[in-house]
C-alpha cells in the first residue's frame, strides 16, 4: 500500500510539466536567437557565403567547428545509454533519457549546420544522385543518418512504458498532445511479450550504436585528417576526437542534470551521488583527452618540422595562444583539478565545471579548424589582404548561436513533452529497493 | 536545300582548322541554319570557298559569326581528348613577376578581381638562399587530392590529365580547397560580377565560364584552347616565354616561340615538381631559377600591396 502511494508520488514528480513563466521566457529567448539565425541564413542564401568572413584560405570557419562540436556532443548518447548499460553501470539509468535527448538535438543541428556551410545547398540532392563512396563526406552522410535513427529509436523504445503511464492522465494535457502520445504509444500494452521484444530491441540498438558512434566521430575527424595540412595530417585524429567527444558530451549532461534538478526540483531522482559519480567519469575522460592532446602536440613540437613550425608557434605562443591555453586549461586541466576533490563533485561546482568543459570544447573545435587553414603550404599571396585573417561575420555568429539555441530548444521541447527521468525504470528500481 | 546547306557548313568549318569540331557539335539546332534564325535574304551575295575547292555564293544575311567553339557536351568534357597527356613546364629563370599570365588568365576566364587562378609567389627556401618568383597554376595532379575528396564527382580527372570542375554540379562544400596542398582553388563567395551575356551562357567545364556563386573555380589548363590545338592563355601571354605547354605523349613542349623535347628539357635543366613528397604527381614541372634573365628585385614593383 505504502509502496503504491510512493509509486504515485514518483509518477507525479516525474510527469512532464507545463512551462511556467521562466520556461516560457527561456523558450522565447531561444526562439528569438533562432529567428535571427534564420534571417542571417536568408541573407546568406540571397548573397552567398560572401556574407560570412570565410575566404579562400579560411574556407571553413565556425560553421564547421560548430558541426564538429555538435557531432562530439551527440556521442554522449552512446556513452551513457549504451556503454554504461552494457558494462552494467546501474546508477546511470536516470541519466539515459537526458543523454539521448541531447544526442538527438545535437545530431539534428549537426546535419543542419553542415547544410548551412554549403555554398550551393539547393544542390544537396547531388549527394544522392552523384555520391562518390571514396569521399569522406559521403561516409559522414551515411553514418550521421544511421546514428540519427539509432539515437531516435534509443530515445523512443525506452519511452514506451512511460507513454503508457502518461496516457493515464488524459485531463492533464491538451487534446493535441494527448493525441500525439496515443499516436506514439497506444499500441503498447506492456505485456510480457512486448516487454521482452522491447528489451531485446534496446539491447541490439545499444550494441549497434557503439560502433556507429565511433565511426561518426572518427569519420568527422577524417574530414581533416585525410588532407595534407599541418595540424590535420595526423593518425591520432580519430581517437583524439572521440576522447574529446565523450568529454564534452559528459560535460553537457552534467550541465543538463543540474538545470533539471534545480528547475524541476528533482533532488530525489538526480542525487548528489549522481553528480559525484559523473564527476569521477569526467576526471577519467579529461585525463584521457589530455593524453590524446599530449600525443597530438608534443611530438610535432619536439620535431618542429618546417611545414608545421609556424602553425605550432601560432598556437603555442602566437595569435591563437590565449585561446589555445584557455581551451586546454579551462576545458581539460582545471576540471581534473577541481573534480579530484570531493567538494568539487557537489552539484554546483560540477555545474560550473560542466560549463567550463563545454565552453573549452567549443573553442577547441575552433582551434582544430581555423589555425590550420591560416597556415597553408604555399605562402598566402596574390589574394586580397582580408584573406589573411578570419573573424566570423555577424551572420556567422547569428547562425552559430541559432544552431546552439536550436539544439537547446529541441532538448527543452523534448523534456516538455516527455519525462526527463524514465518513470517506469524509476518505479521498477524503487520496487526492487523496497523489496 | 540540304546539300547546299552542307557545303556552306563545310566551308565555315574549314576556317576553324579544327578537325575534332564536328564531333564536338552536339547542339540539336543547326547553328548554321539561317532560316532557323528567321533571317531574310538581303540579295547581297558573297563568294566563299568550300573545303572541296568549290566556289559558292551565299547571301550575306545568312552569314553569321561562327561561334568561337561549339560547346562540347558535359560527357565529352569529362572524358578529355583521347591520346593526349598535357604537361606544363615553368622556367623560373625567366619570370620577373610581370603578371601578364595572370592578367590574360583573369581576362579569358572572366574572373573577378581577387580571384587569381594563377598566383605568382615570391619564394625563398631559406634565409640564405636566393629569392625567386614562382608562378603557380593548378598542378593537374595525377593523384589529385581534390578529386579524391569530392563527394559528388564535380571535380574530375580526365584521360588527358586535366583536372576540371563542373560548376553545375559542385555543391560548394570546399573539401577540395582544404585538400589541395597548392592553394590553387578559388571559391565564388558571392555572385560573380559578369557581363549579362557571359552570365547567361550555359556553363562549360572546358571554358570554366561562367563562374557561379557558391562553387569552386581554378585553372583549367585552358581545356577549350587545347581542344582547338592552341596554347593556354598564360603561355601565349608571357613575354618572357616562362611557360611551356605540350603533350607528354609527343614529348614536346612549347612556349609559342621555342619548342623543346620535354624529356630533354627536364633532364638538361634539372626539372622538378612541387611537393613531390606528398605523392600528388603534378603535371606541372619547374625549371630551377639558375642563370636568370632578370634579377629578383625587378619583379618587386609589380607585387601590388593590396594583393599581397
Amino acid at each position: 500500500m505504502e509502496n503504491s502511494i510512493k509509486g504515485e508520488q514518483i509518477i507525479q514528480d516525474l510527469l512532464p510539466r507545463k512551462f511556467k513563466t521562466g520556461g516560457k521566457i527561456w523558450v522565447g529567448v531561444l526562439s528569438a536567437f533562432c529567428l535571427v539565425g534564420v534571417y542571417a541564413y536568408y541573407r546568406q542564401l540571397r548573397y552567398g557565403l560572401i556574407v560570412t568572413n570565410m575566404r579562400d584560405y579560411v574556407s571553413w570557419g565556425i560553421y564547421i567547428s560548430n558541426f564538429v562540436f555538435f557531432v562530439a556532443i551527440s556521442l554522449v548518447g552512446s556513452l551513457i545509454t549504451a556503454i554504461f548499460r552494457l558494462v552494467g553501470v546501474k546508477w546511470g539509468a536516470p541519466l539515459t533519457r537526458i543523454a539521448e535527448m541531447i544526442a538527438v538535438g545535437a545530431i539534428i543541428f549537426a546535419s543542419i549546420i553542415i547544410i548551412v556551410d554549403m555554398g550551393s545547398p539547393e544542390r544537396f540532392y547531388n549527394l544522392f544522385l552523384y555520391g562518390r563512396i571514396q569521399s569522406p563526406i559521403i561516409w559522414d552522410v551515411i553514418v550521421i543518418t544511421t546514428y540519427f535513427f539509432i539515437s531516435l529509436l534509443l530515445l523512443y523504445y525506452p519511452l514506451l512504458p512511460d507513454l503508457k503511464i502518461l496516457l493515464r492522465f488524459k485531463e492533464k494535457y491538451s487534446p493535441a498532445l494527448y493525441k500525439f502520445y496515443s499516436f506514439l504509444g497506444s499500441f503498447w500494452k506492456g505485456d510480457h511479450k512486448q516487454y521482452l521484444l522491447s528489451k531485446k530491441a534496446i539491447q541490439v540498438l545499444c550494441v549497434a550504436i557503439i560502433p556507429v558512434a565511433f565511426t561518426i566521430h572518427t569519420v568527422t575527424s577524417w574530414l581533416f585528417a585525410t588532407t595534407y595540412r599541418p595540424g590535420w595530417d595526423s593518425t591520432n585524429f580519430g581517437a583524439y576526437f572521440i576522447a574529446g567527444a565523450f568529454l564534452v558530451g559528459a560535460g553537457s549532461v552534467v550541465v543538463a542534470m543540474y538545470i533539471f534538478r534545480t528547475w524541476y526540483r528533482m533532488d530525489k531522482y538526480i542525487t548528489v551521488d549522481h553528480f559525484d559519480k559523473m564527476g569521477r567519469v569526467l576526471v577519467l575522460l579529461s585525463l584521457l583527452y589530455l593524453y590524446f592532446n599530449v600525443n597530438e602536440f608534443l611530438t610535432p613540437f619536439f620535431k618542429m618540422k618546417e611545414s608545421e613550425a609556424s602553425y605550432l608557434n601560432d598556437l603555442f605562443t602566437g595569435s591563437f595562444a590565449p585561446m589555445f591555453w584557455f581551451a586546454i586549461f579551462t576545458g581539460i586541466i582545471l576540471p581534473v583539478i577541481i573534480l579530484l576533490f570531493k567538494q568539487g563533485r557537489r552539484p554546483l561546482p560540477m555545474f560550473i565545471v560542466g560549463i567550463m568543459v563545454v565552453v573549452g570544447a567549443w573553442f577547441k573545435r575552433y582551434l582544430i579548424v581555423t589555425p590550420t587553414l591560416l597556415h597553408p603550404f604555399m605562402p598566402m599571396h596574390d589574394v586580397p589582404a582580408a584573406y589573411h585573417h578570419y573573424f566570423p561575420s555577424w551572420e556567422e555568429w547569428a547562425i552559430a548561436m541559432a544552431s546552439l539555441a536550436g539544439t537547446m530548444l529541441i532538448i527543452t521541447l523534448l523534456c516538455r513533452i516527455f519525462p526527463v527521468i524514465p518513470i517506469q525504470e524509476t518505479l521498477d528500481e524503487n520496487h526492487e529497493t523496497v523489496k | 536545300m540540304e546539300p547546299e546547306n552542307n557545303s556552306r557548313r563545310d566551308f565555315l568549318l574549314a576556317g576553324l582548322a579544327a578537325a575534332g569540331l564536328v564531333s564536338g557539335c552536339t547542339s540539336k539546332k543547326d547553328p548554321f541554319e539561317a532560316n532557323a534564325e528567321g533571317a531574310t535574304a538581303s540579295g547581297k551575295k558573297v563568294k566563299l570557298l568550300s573545303v572541296d575547292g568549290e566556289v559558292i555564293e551565299v547571301d550575306e544575311a545568312f552569314l553569321k559569326p561562327v561561334p568561337h567553339m561549339p560547346p562540347v557536351s558535359n560527357e565529352e568534357a569529362r572524358v578529355g581528348i583521347p591520346g593526349k597527356k598535357f604537361v606544363m613546364v615553368i622556367d623560373l629563370s625567366r619570370c620577373k613577376n610581370l603578371k601578364k599570365c595572370q592578367e590574360a588568365c583573369n581576362h579569358a576566364h572572366e574572373l573577378n578581381p581577387g580571384h587569381n587562378w594563377i598566383k605568382v609567389y615570391p619564394m625563398q627556401g631559406a634565409e640564405h638562399t636566393a629569392p625567386y618568383w614562382e608562378p603557380t597554376t593548378c598542378m593537374h595532379c595525377d593523384e589529385p587530392p581534390c578529386v579524391k575528396v569530392c563527394p559528388v564527382d564535380a571535380t574530375f580527372k580526365r584521360e588527358d590529365g586535366i583536372v576540371l570542375i563542373d560548376s553545375d554540379r559542385c555543391i560548394g562544400c570546399r573539401f577540395c580547397m582544404a585538400a589541395c596542398p597548392y592553394s590553387t582553388r578559388v571559391f565564388n563567395w558571392g555572385e560573380p560580377d559578369l557581363p549579362a551575356e557571359v552570365a547567361a551562357q550555359p556553363y562549360s567545364c572546358e571554358t570554366s565560364i561562367p563562374q557561379k556563386k557558391g562553387t569552386v573555380g581554378k585553372c583549367d589548363f585552358c581545356a577549350d584552347m587545347t581542344r582547338m590545338g592552341m596554347l593556354p592563355h598564360c603561355v601565349s601571354a608571357c613575354p618572357n616565354g616562362t611557360f611551356f605547354f605540350g603533350d607528354m605523349n609527343e614529348d614536346s613542349v612549347t612556349n609559342g616561340a621555342e619548342t623543346f623535347r620535354f624529356s630533354d628539357l627536364i633532364r638538361d635543366k634539372g626539372g622538378y615538381r612541387l611537393m613531390e613528397d606528398l605523392g600528388t604527381k603534378p603535371s606541372v614541372y619547374y625549371l630551377p631559377p639558375v642563370n636568370r634573365n632578370f634579377p629578383f628585385e625587378s619583379g618587386l614593383e609589380n607585387d601590388k600591396t593590396e594583393n599581397s
